[in-house]
């Protein structure tokens, strides 16, 4: 690809500064207020009936210092100038922002392992709220507005065999709100594939909590049909020594904004998150995902990908990624690619790095927008190869990369499907 | 036998200053089994007549013809002209993202032969050919020319050259950017593919250290978009003995044919 902007930085060297030049595009710096603020939104029960953070007189400029209530009005109604809502066109999000969400939420349906216990649990369970607490208005409506969740529990030191698949199937475009918790006890190893299908205005949470020395897998699959709209925070918590693999994928839907997070608690834990979307004319695909190494030697490790083409193709990425001043040892890295097919498509990425100390193992990002461009087509096509076929060559070799991180085989079929009926459906 | 013909070829190009002409009349014939050397200083066109060849949208023909057998190779498709025989080892191979050279390969042989190769015979044959041309075997999992070195992306060329067996090979300053070991694996690739004797070959050159392992039939000397001397090998071992300093601008015609006299005495 020409016409690429690379930014890499891998720093080990302490520094002063809590803020290094060139780390963010937007410019975001840490707000002296928020520097002392808590380690963790979440703190437990304490926290859960009161809001954090974005206080009067509080700059919401740093992640540390971003609002996060169970309560929806502590947020303000959205006016799209929101730094977290800017690139997102509110008028398409069909009243998750400001409705009562009282639609019939996607149906759930789950098949796994005998091993990995399925429960629908009502709104006073004790486990809703242990890891996640909604950082943004459309999320605090939909934990307003749930009637029941389902809670999906791998018990301590079970490996499970095989997936455990959750579909979840839209009910119309009534606007909707819905609630899972994945629990990943002890010592315990899974993978959990969340699949979105049919239509739906959904404002969704996930919860996922990866218990000390747990091995979790969540892949959320986001296969829509063109009308739906959905907006999804999938939120982790990460115990001591545990591993998460967090994989997104945004292929259908009108408007998809998902926000993946992973909050360290404990040392010695690795998340790896990925995600792979491809825009067609008209959709709008937001992934924001926030990384929070609040404790020491934990790692983490982001790579998406995207794929856009046709007019008004939309796809946002933001990546922030937050080290505190607790977090010594830390080692992280992030990075956004994408490829813009034809005109008209726009890719917005935007990597954000706060580093709060100095004595780190490594901290980077990169971010590159490249076309696929005239002189990768000469050179296949010089070799014989017809422009559609070297057009799939590459796109299917670009997002294989994230495609293969999958490793369930039917999955990755599927998706490598999808993906070929995306290139064709342009070729019409 | 086949016949690559170009005839009277005037090509120019759109820059920001408006169209700018670069070949100016070329004419070429090429048949199976010969070797063509063409020779001259930067800036003369080469790259644009090899990349004309081969299709290359940014160079616009406005007069002239380029024919394959008879076939009119200015009306093929990019693709259609390798598909009919046509293969340019570029000057400057193109990193392409995403795509790895064992899924390329195989795709641009099933493209050329219209079918796919015998996946075990293909695999010994690519294993084969990377060996003779020294190229490690973990390239076939690497993507097409991505961080290859100048030298690594040139053999990768004439590999693919080994690979597709085309009618014609134009090769496009192959052995430049490559060090003594690295030209002499380069050349003994090119003297393969043509011992197989049904391919010719339009050696595109600013150096002669090349001729002294591929040895062209026929040499041109290229100046200023057009062919100024037309020779056998001896104006090769001419040319690197005078250079192009009497072809250039400023050294008219006299000089020339001073020179020739020189040369003839
Ligand atoms: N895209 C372009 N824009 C402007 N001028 C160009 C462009 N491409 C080629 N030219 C000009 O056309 C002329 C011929 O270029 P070409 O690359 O064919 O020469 P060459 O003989 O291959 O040179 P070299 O020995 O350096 O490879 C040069 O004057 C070059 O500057
Ligand atoms: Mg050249």
């Amino acid at each position: 690809m020409t016409d690429i902007t690379t930014e890499k930085a891998r720093i080990g060297a302490p520094s002063a500064q809590p803020f290094i030049n060139g780390f963010t595009e937007e410019g975001e710096s840490l707000s002296p207020l928020n520097a002392a603020e808590s380690k963790s939104p979440l703190a437990g029960e304490a926290v859960k009936r009161h809001s954090h953070g974005g206080g009067v007189g509080v700059p919401d400029s740093s992640r540390a210092g971003r609002l996060t209530s169970y309560k929806l009005a502590d947020f303000k109604p959205l006016t799209g100038m929101e730094e977290d809502w800017r690139f997102t066109p509110l008028k398409r999000l069909r009243g998750l922002h400001a409705d009562v969400l009282n639609g019939a939420a996607p149906s759930v349906a789950v098949t796994g392992p005998d091993s990995v216990r399925v429960e629908t649990v009502g709104r006073d369970d004790a486990r809703i709220g242990s890891a996640a607490i909604p950082e943004d208005r459309v999320s605090a409506n939909a934990w307003e507005n749930f009637t029941e969740a389902t809670v999906i529990t791998v018990p301590a030191e079970v490996q499970a065999e095989g997936e455990v698949s959750v579909v979840l199937t839209g009910q119309g475009t009534g606007a909707s709100a819905q609630h899972v918790v994945i629990v990943a006890e002890k010592f315990s190893k899974a993978v959990v594939v969340l699949d979105h299908q049919g239509t739906a205005v959904v404002s969704e949470n996930i919860e996922i909590l990866v218990e000390d020395g747990a091995q979790l897998t969540v892949i959320s699959l986001q296969e829509w049909n063109d009308d739906a709209v959905h907006a999804s925070s999938q939120q982790a918590k990460l115990g001591r020594d545990a591993k998460f693999k967090h994989i997104v994928v945004s292929l259908g839907g009108d408007l998809v904004r998902v926000t993946p997070s992973t909050r360290f608690t404990a040392p010695g834990a690795e998340a790896e998150m990925f995600g792979l979307y491809f825009a067609d004319a008209g959709q709008h695909l937001e992934q924001r995902l926030f990384v929070d190494h609040a404790v020491a030697n934990c790692k983490s490790n982001v790579l998406y990908k995207g794929a856009l083409q046709g007019r008004n193709a939309h796809t946002v990425w933001v990546g922030d990624v937050l080290i505190r001043k607790e977090a010594e040892g830390t080692d992280t890295y992030e990075a956004n690619r994408n490829l813009v097919l034809t005109d008209g498509a726009r890719a917005d990425s935007v990597p954000n790095l706060e580093i709060e100390t100095g004595l780190i193992a490594g901290a980077g990002h990169a971010s590159a927008t490249g076309r696929f461009d005239d002189e990768h087509l000469f050179y296949l096509m010089a070799r014989g190869i017809p422009e559609k076929v070297a057009r799939r060559l590459v796109v299917r070799g670009f997002l294989n990369e994230i495609i293969q991180q999958i490793k369930v085989p039917a999955i990755e079929e599927r998706l490598t499907a999808a993906v070929e009926r995306e290139l064709a459906a342009t070729e019409n | 036998m086949s016949t690559l013909e170009i005839k009277d070829l005037h090509v120019s190009i759109d820059t920001e200053q408006g169209t700018k002409e670069i070949l100016k009349g070329v004419s070429l014939t090429i048949k199976t089994g010969q070797t063509h050397a063409i020779m001259g200083p930067n800036g003369s066109g080469k790259s644009t007549l090899a990349s004309t060849i081969a299709g290359h949208p940014r160079y616009n023909v406005t007069s002239g013809t380029i024919t394959l057998d008879g076939e009119d190779v200015l009306a093929m498709s990019v693709d259609e002209r390798a598909r009919a025989g046509l293969f340019l080892a570029m000057q400057y191979p193109v990193e392409v993202p995403g795509v790895s050279m064992t899924n390329f390969l195989r795709t641009a042989k099933t493209a050329i032969d219209g079918e796919a190769p015998k996946l075990r015979t293909w695999t010994k044959d690519v294993k084969a050919a990377m060996a003779q041309l020294r190229i490690d075997a973990d390239f076939t999992q690497r993507n097409v020319n991505e961080g290859f070195s100048g030298g690594e992306k040139k053999r990768v060329e004439i590999l693919q050259l080994e690979l597709f067996k085309p009618k014609f090979a134009i090769l496009d300053e192959t052995d430049s950017g490559l060090d003594v070991d690295a030209l002499k694996v380069v050349s003994e690739g090119v003297n393969r593919a043509h011992a197989e004797g049904n391919m010719g070959t339009l050696l595109i050159t600013h150096y002669t250290r090349i001729l002294r392992y591929i040895k062209p039939e026929f040499v041109h000397v290229f100046v200023d978009g057009k062919v100024v001397e037309e020779g056998g090998p001896e104006l090769a071992d001419r040319l690197e003995e005078e250079g192009y300093d009497r072809y250039l601008p400023g050294a008219g015609a006299a000089t020339i044919a001073a020179a020739d006299a020189a040369a003839q005495a």
